[in-house]
């Protein structure tokens, strides 16, 4: 990194706010898909929104790739650094500017965790409904860049439907506002909300955030089903879709799954090949209306044990089970890699006969664990780095897996985004045509690319990953060099 | 130590449980990235004594070890890398002294009552010493209490409903014998006969938590041979030696002792735990409602899992309310020496605890270990609380006193 860009970053920051040590730069090398490192120039932790506003106009004066991260738990590598680029640790911003309970809104800074804003609305009855797995960690800024899902989504809606305002510093180094306080979305213009989120960090920073809160279900209703067969858990889902009951959650976890999560938390799950988790919640009269024709649908569906959380503790340790998973299959595995393709619902069976086809084709073990409601699979390859050629065969079969979810009609990434790991699989999803109306409108907002730089786009080295040979993709036929 | 590197996942789980990362607020100063840090020296990327002072702000308080859903056993991965690293490691020379009296004072109470003593008077020149020093001698009374001598065998009131032995500890019988004297006095009131071996003495935790294997080793063994066979339990009330018993097995790896280690180490309870599963006998309790903040220690909470025996006691005292504190299982800054060794992190942490403490109003503050008592009665005091502060068996034994 050239002295004369970290002369100007002393400038702005303190010097134990401005890391350019290896030990203090090597720590921040990967985030959550460890698949990938790469080392940053320099890691600085602003302290407050003028800070990022400087170091943002810096970076584009400079025209420095900057990235920008929270509590680095991206499973699609988003807040990987860019080598010798900028991190900027958000993390410090984690204060909550508002919370209005008339207005159901709360006012946060982009480092602020997830959960804590729940926490902070819990006295109001209030609460943030979208909750990503790593809900206990994970910040809001890093939700709006990668428009972060979670078990719930099912019934209310991903991140983008619960932001109602930002102000952001775009990557140029303009300052704007998106929306605003309006929970009816008074004064709105075009949706640039749903532009900003989702975008990968290749916009820019958003420096605050409004929120939407929404009320506690008065009553929630926990069933977990189990199956001796994976596909019967799947077929469960598509009945309960039909029958037009909408859940506030349905999660499936397969054998291995739940091994792995028994494993870390002891929830006591049956011994099963699948289990189903069916979560009801809403006012009262209508969850027990509802919960009684649940039964009845679970009852038929086959299968072999169902059990009802009695109370909120067994509520919890169903969910802290199927939270923790994916890391709990590190105690099965020194490696993994967690996709995160989608497939129609009414097609779930399908798609969880050929990735078991799969599994056995590559000889790898492949734990299932995903939001069966919408379909969006998480599937976790199994590998162990140490023996060669191990990772290059888990990314294959996973190459296979997102051909699949195409193939099916879904789609490569549901909720993790495509960040740096499967950014060579967008042309699989989308044309030349809309990749490059993608680029035109990102250069129109960011011309020198200087925003998450080499993320989500196709093309560019791997920084740590080398692709050996054909693209999985090549060798599966969807795509070609041609 | 490979073990526990390699089932890191670098999720990030463990970020929102570390007290140093919600202080500090970087990757280094976190669970994944300590961990990170020690694969790196390991794998030979990086040089020790550059990881070394995050490794050292650690407060080994094992909050990351409940919270990881990977199972990673960062408590071995700690003590292993720590003994490692402390055998080609070099101190600043007074670094160096500071340690070398930690080693050789603290866990031998006739040195360190001596020390203590002497230590008083040096505090009227702490603020010219350098920090390291100048913590140690803050946390120094300004009289040592009076020696609260148990009797070798004290006998069980009414039916005999156990027979146990207690664990003497170190810096405790020195700084404050009342709890141990409370203790024996609540177990002989709940019919349990309370055995107080003479040549009983340190376990070796407190060394074992800085990294000094063989000190600690040496010190622990002497305990192995000392207590009866015939009883029910060795009873301790410090959470930092129940904990680092636990580690024994690790510690005496190899060592041709490894077996008496660990039965030994079998044979140890928390007086708490101890108490609630063999049923407390209800004491008289309190004349008034009594405000009661129970304050976990890391050392138990974590590293035992020991969170519902002490409230289970408590709440079965008459007019005694329990209150809940926020962030219960964040650590309060003491952790062994920490607040020797990080001064101001531990005061950061210290200030911190007492706050929420303070927010949800008690009479009074209930813990189940010297260190945090000491802490909190420290960070009180900054802010001139008088807020008493006493050892869980203080406050059990002034119940069945019938205290007004």
């Amino acid at each position: 990194m050239n002295r004369a860009f970290i002369a100007a970053l002393e400038s702005i920051y303190p010097a134990d706010r401005l890391l350019t040590r290896e030990v203090e730069l090597l720590p921040y090398e990967s985030d959550a898909l460890t698949a990938f490192s790469a080392v940053p120039g320099a890691v600085v932790l602003p302290v407050n929104e003028a800070e990022i506003i400087d170091t943002v106009r810096l970076c584009h004066e400079q025209a420095v790739p900057f990235v920008a991260r929270g509590s680095g738990t991206s499973l699609s590598g988003g807040s990987l650094p860019i080598p010798d680029g900028l991190t900027i640790g958000l993390n410090r911003l984690n204060r909550i500017k508002k919370l209005d309970p008339e207005q159901r809104i709360a006012v946060v800074e982009p480092g602020v965790i997830n959960l804590a804003i729940t926490e902070a609305a819990q006295p109001y009855g209030l609460y943030y409904a979208p909750d990503p797995s790593s809900q206990s960690i994970c910040t809001i800024g890093g939700n709006i860049a990668f428009n972060s899902g979670g078990a719930h989504c099912l019934k209310y809606g991903m991140t983008s439907n619960h932001v109602l305002g930002m102000k952001v510093v775009l990557a140029d180094g303009a300052l704007t506002q998106f929306g605003g306080e309006s929970i009816e979305g008074v004064g709105i213009g075009p949706d640039l909300i749903g532009l900003f989120v989702g975008s990968e960090g290749l916009f820019g920073i958003a420096l605050e955030i409004t929120v939407r809160l929404m009320p506690q279900p008065e009553l929630y209703r926990t069933v977990l089903a189990a199956y001796d067969d994976l596909g019967r858990a799947g077929d469960a889902v598509s009945m309960v879709v039909a029958s037009g009951l909408l859940p506030g959650a349905m999660e499936i976890m397969d054998r291995l799954a739940i091994k792995a999560a028994e494993a870390s938390v002891q929830a006591g799950y049956p011994d099963a090949e699948a289990l189903l988790i069916v979560e009801l919640e809403g006012e009262a009269p209508q969850v027990e209306a509802e919960f009684d024709q649940l039964r009845g649908i679970i009852d038929e569906s086959g299968a072999f044990e169902v059990r009802v959380a009695n109370d909120e503790e067994e509520r919890t340790r169903i969910w802290k089970g199927r939270k923790g998973a994916f890391s709990a299959v590190g105690r099965l595995s020194p490696d993994y890699i967690v996709q995160d393709g989608v497939v129609p619902r009414s097609r779930l069976g399908e798609a969880l006969v050929e990735i078991s086809a799969l599994k056995e084709k590559y000889q790898l073990e492949v734990a299932n664990v995903f939001h069966a409601g919408d379909g969006n699979l998480h599937p976790l390859i199994l590998y162990d780095g140490r023996e060669d050629g191990a990772l290059e065969k888990a990314e294959a079969l996973a190459g296979e897996i997102l051909a699949l979810c195409i193939r099916l009609g879904g789609s490569i990434t549901g909720e993790h985004g495509i960040g740096m790991e499967k950014r060579d699989y967008l042309p699989a999803m989308f044309s030349e045509e809309e990749i490059d109306i993608m680029q035109a409108l990102r250069l129109a907002i960011d011309p020198k690319e200087i925003a998450n730089r080499g993320k989500m786009f196709p093309g560019g080295e791997a920084p740590a990953l080398a692709q050996h040979g054909m693209h999985p993709l090549e060798r599966a036929g969807v795509i070609s060099r041609e | 130590m490979a073990t526990a590197i390699e089932k890191c996942v670098h999720c990030g789980f463990c970020l929102a449980a570390c007290p140093t990362y919600s202080l500090l607020g970087e990757e280094m100063d976190s669970p994944r990235g300590r961990i990170y840090l020690m694969k790196n020296v390991l794998e030979e990327r990086l040089e020790a004594q550059d990881a070394q002072p995050y490794i050292d702000r650690c407060l080994g308080c094992m909050a990351c070890v409940p919270a990881c859903p990977s199972g990673v056993e960062y408590g071995d991965l700690l003590v292993s890398y720590r003994g490692a690293q402390e055998e080609s490691r070099r101190r600043p020379p007074l670094d160096a002294l500071a340690r070398k009296l930690v080693i050789e004072a603290l866990p031998y109470p006739k040195r360190f009552r001596l020390a203590a003593q002497t230590g008083a008077i040096g505090r009227v020149i702490s603020d010219a010493l350098p920090a390291a020093f100048a913590s140690m001698l803050n946390l120094l009374p300004e009289k040592l209490p009076p020696r609260l001598p148990l009797p070798p065998v004290l006998p069980a009131q009414g039916e005999r409903r156990g027979v146990v032995a207690l664990l003497p500890g170190c810096v405790q019988q020195v700084l404050a014998p009342a709890i141990n004297y409370a203790a024996a006095q609540v177990l002989a009131a709940n019919g349990i006969e309370v055995h107080s071996p003479p040549d009983a003495g340190c376990c070796g935790s407190i060394l074992l938590h800085i990294g000094a294997e063989r000190e600690a080793q040496k010190i622990a063994r002497r305990n192995f041979t000392v207590f009866p066979r015939d009883i029910d339990a060795i009873i301790t009330t410090a959470a930092g030696c129940g904990s680092g018993i636990n580690d024994y097995e690790l510690l005496f790896k190899g060592e041709p002792d490894a077996e008496s280690a660990t039965a030994f180490a079998d044979r140890v309870m928390d007086f708490g735990a101890y108490l609630a599963e063999l049923g407390l006998l209800a004491p008289a309790g309190f004349k008034s409602e009594r405000r009661v903040a129970y304050q976990d220690a890391c050392h138990l909470l974590h590293a035992q899992g020991i969170q519902s025996q002490p409230r289970t006691l408590l709440r079965q005292i008459p007019n005694l309310r329990l209150l809940s504190i926020a962030d219960a299982g964040m650590c309060c800054g003491s952790a062994g020496t920490y607040n020797i060794d990080q001064p101001d992190i531990a005061a950061a942490l210290g200030r911190r605890k007492v706050e929420s403490i303070l927010a949800a109003e008690p009479d009074l503050v209930a813990s189940g270990n010297i260190g945090c008592i000491t802490q909190l009665r420290q960070q009180l005091a900054l802010l001139g609380n008088p807020l008493p502060v006493m050892h869980i068996a203080e406050l059990l034994w002034r119940a069945y006193q019938g205290d007004r």
